[in-house]
């Protein structure tokens, strides 16, 4: 078959599955339009053409953190390569399989500063698994498969691909097509591994479960929820693992470290075994890492060999898929029923709840928001967060029931991730409800994606929990600078809801004054896509809260609501 | 950082300086070099490979004392020799150079030394100067 490299590109695309990229066109990349434009009827690539290029890099993360298969988002050369740089580092600290085509210029003008040259590939090497220039129209055949294969083998990871303009323009003749691209699993782990990994579980007396994004990653939700029930291990998640174990589990201890209640954060200090699973023991999570879990024997089952021993030193170490390895040891665990240490769990919970005022008093408190939210939303929602406090409390308050049920930019912490990953989640999963959580900061970041949510009509509900502050840096002046608020508060706020309304969509503010919460619900429950702003406490902090750099133990609570509350 | 690198470029001589020489180096050691290791990669042999490994020591303040890279028979692969410091650290960067996709394999060469790349550098004879 006669084709050309543009088109070589999509009928890969086409034979990796993919029905919907993201992105936005420009001079480089055109040829690659022209291909999915030619396609006619035969058409089976949507492209959701995005208003930024970093809105398109995180519709593909929606898209692929919805799903767990790679995602694809497209721009041309020069700034539409820059523009992606965000999201394409975002997915690579929280392993997301992404594939972001790039189109560069001619390769005779490549090193001549020509018009829209940078050096993408450059670029993204340090924030990428892998990269590639595409040297010639035969390499796709190729480079493509190879993208999604890297990108979604072991730990998951973004890939870039760099086109060139005479690489898409170039015609070839194709007779043998490359099968498309997909996870390879990773060997197996030994047995003899799994076999002391049970027998120093079932010696312990304290163990705790520690659950990271891997065991999203690898579809290992329930095996780790049998796994804690078959030891009576309490079980603590970090911010990428929420959703993993229902939070109705009475094994269930919330999200450990910086923003963790404070009875989550004992539970650790006393535990003898800790035992993480695809995670990597990040500083928010561990706090000063010499403290974390003083007591404790760690255990460590993850996908990256690199990741084992890079903070921590384990005792036992096992590489390999998540899944798999569960799924073996729990072939070797007989049930254990710790009763004592399950009490000492629940006491510790019961004893150090989450503070917050009542809802008939502070209907409109963050806390009870994101509980009120829990209550509203279908169990299979999908909510997405941008980063700041709200994040915080969501993950501190919202009960995310499903594995994938909360997305949000945990590694990088990308202010800007919510809306357009909502959007993504949105067109991965047809018919579930998807809600972001955002702030009047963070919504500003990639506010232009409204237009792109009016467009498709999705049913995406952003919440502004709008502070009229960078709630998160002004917790952090007040806390730990003094009170010295430098920028951290906007002088203007825009009306959201107006807002809304220009782009096209449902806008609505809550009153405090009247019954917001009613107002809320009514506004979820309308069918489509709508921007709620939500006016909430300037001051509310997130607590408690470890200072930056100090050990877990040393939380900051909340002695006036303590007090007034109590 | 300590200064541990074998002084380069030696000056040309015949006879290929001790492993334990310090070439031109007017400085006193109080105390012994740094210890260093050898690593040997086997890479795929294309333009960015270098890119990738030299960005992954240099995101992490390690810093590179001597390369050598030769592509192996057809060409597909190169032979690459890293002369780096011995730290405890250095495991986890050899972990994360196997992660990378161009990087085939890694080994440590305990039969290799510093003086290896010296000797090496003295045989290629500097261009003169200008
Ligand atoms: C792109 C980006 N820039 C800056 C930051 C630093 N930062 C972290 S939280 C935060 C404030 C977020 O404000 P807002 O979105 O209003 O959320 P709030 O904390 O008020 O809930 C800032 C500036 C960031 N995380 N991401």
């Amino acid at each position: 078959m006669k084709t050309t490299g543009a088109r070589l590109l999509r009928t890969l695309l086409e034979r990796q599955g993919i029905h919907t990229i993201a992105g936005i066109p420009g001079g480089a990349i055109l040829p690659f339009y022209d291909a999915l434009h030619s396609a006619g009827q035969q058409r089976t690539i949507r492209h959701v053409l995005t208003r930024h290029e970093q809105g398109a890099g995180f519709i593909a993360q929606g898209m692929a953190r919805a799903t767990g298969r790679a995602a694809v988002c497209v721009a041309t050369s020069g700034p539409g390569a820059t523009n992606l740089l965000t999201a394409i580092a975002d997915a690579r600290l929280d392993s997301v399989p992404l594939v972001a085509i790039t189109g560069q210029v001619p390769q005779t003008l490549i090193g001549t500063d020509a018009f829209q040259e940078v050096d993408t590939y450059g670029l993204t090497l340090p924030i990428t698994k892998h990269n590639f220039l595409a040297r010639s129209a035969a390499q796709l055949l190729e480079v493509v498969p190879l993208a999604f294969q890297l990108a979604e083998s072991g730990r998951p990871g973004p890939v870039a691909i760099d086109v060139p303009k005479d690489v898409l323009t170039a015609t070839l003749e194709v007779t043998d097509w490359p099968a498309p691209g997909g996870a390879v699993p990773p060997p197996p782990c030994p047995e003899e591994e799994i076999a002391t990994l049970a027998r120093r579980l079932a010696a312990a007396q304290r163990p705790v479960l520690y659950l990271g994004g891997g065991v999203i990653s690898s579809g290992a939700a329930d095996l780790a929820c049998t796994l804690a029930q078959r030891l009576s291990a309490p079980t603590v998640c970090t911010l990428m693992a929420l959703g993993a174990m229902p939070p109705a589990n009475p094994l269930f201890m919330g999200m450990l470290g910086m923003h963790a209640t404070k009875g989550t954060n004992l539970l650790l200090e006393e535990a003898d075994l800790l035992l993480g699973i695809g995670v990597r023991f990040d500083d928010r999570a561990t706090g000063r890492v010499a403290e974390f879990c003083p007591h404790a024997t760690i255990a460590h089952i993850d996908i990256d060999q690199a990741e084992i021993g890079k903070i921590k030193l384990p005792y036992v170490s096992l590489v390999g898929d998540a899944a798999d390895i569960l799924r073996r040891l729990l072939e070797h665990l007989p049930a254990q029923s710790r009763p004592a240490w399950r009490t000492r769990a629940s006491h510790l919970r019961q004893a150090h709840p989450l503070r917050h005022p009542p809802r008939a008093e502070d209907p409109l408190h963050p806390v009870n928001l994101c509980q009120f939210l829990g209550e509203m939303l279908p169990i299979d929602t999908i909510l997405t967060t941008d980063v700041g406090q709200h994040q915080m409390w969501v993950a501190q308050a919202y009960p995310v029931r499903r594995p994938r049920g909360l997305l949000t930019s945990g590694g990088l912490g990308t202010m800007g991730f919510g809306l357009p990953a909502a959007i993504g989640a949105a067109l991965a999963q047809p018919g579930r409800r998807v809600a972001c959580v955002s702030g009047d900061g963070s919504i500003l970041m990639n506010i232009q994606e409204l237009a792109t949510l009016a467009e498709l009509r999705l049913p995406v509900a952003v919440l502004v929990f709008n502070n009229g502050q960078l709630g998160l840096v002004r917790q952090q002046q007040e806390l730990f600078y003094h009170g010295r608020y430098e920028a951290s508060r906007f002088d203007v706020v825009p009306d959201f809801a107006a807002l809304a309304r220009a782009f096209g969509l449902r806008g609505i503010r809550l009153d405090p004054a009247g019954d917001p919460l009613t107002d809320l619900a009514e506004a979820l429950a309308a069918p489509g896509p709508c921007v709620i702003d939500i006016p909430i406490e300037e001051h509310a902090n997130v607590l408690p809260m470890v200072p930056p750099g100090a050990a877990n133990h040393q939380m900051i609570a909340e002695p006036e609501l303590a007090s007034l509350h109590a | 950082m300590p200064d541990h690198s074998p002084s380069f470029p030696l000056p040309a001589s015949s006879s290929p300086p001790s492993e334990t020489a310090t070439g031109n180096c007017h400085v006193l050691r109080d105390k012994p070099p740094a210890p260093t290791a050898v690593l040997e990669l086997r890479v795929r042999n294309h333009p960015g490979t270098m890119s990738h490994i030299t960005g992954l020591f240099a995101r992490r303040a390690f810093n590179l004392e001597a390369i050598l890279c030769v592509p192996l028979a057809e060409g597909a692969t190169s032979l690459m020799l890293l002369l780096v410091a011995e730290e405890p650290r250095l495991e986890q960067v050899e972990r994360q150079l196997a992660k990378l996709h161009d990087v085939l394999s890694v080994h440590h060469r305990k039969d290799l030394s510093p003086g290896f790349f010296t000797r090496l550098t003295a045989a290629a004879s500097p261009a003169p100067a200008g």
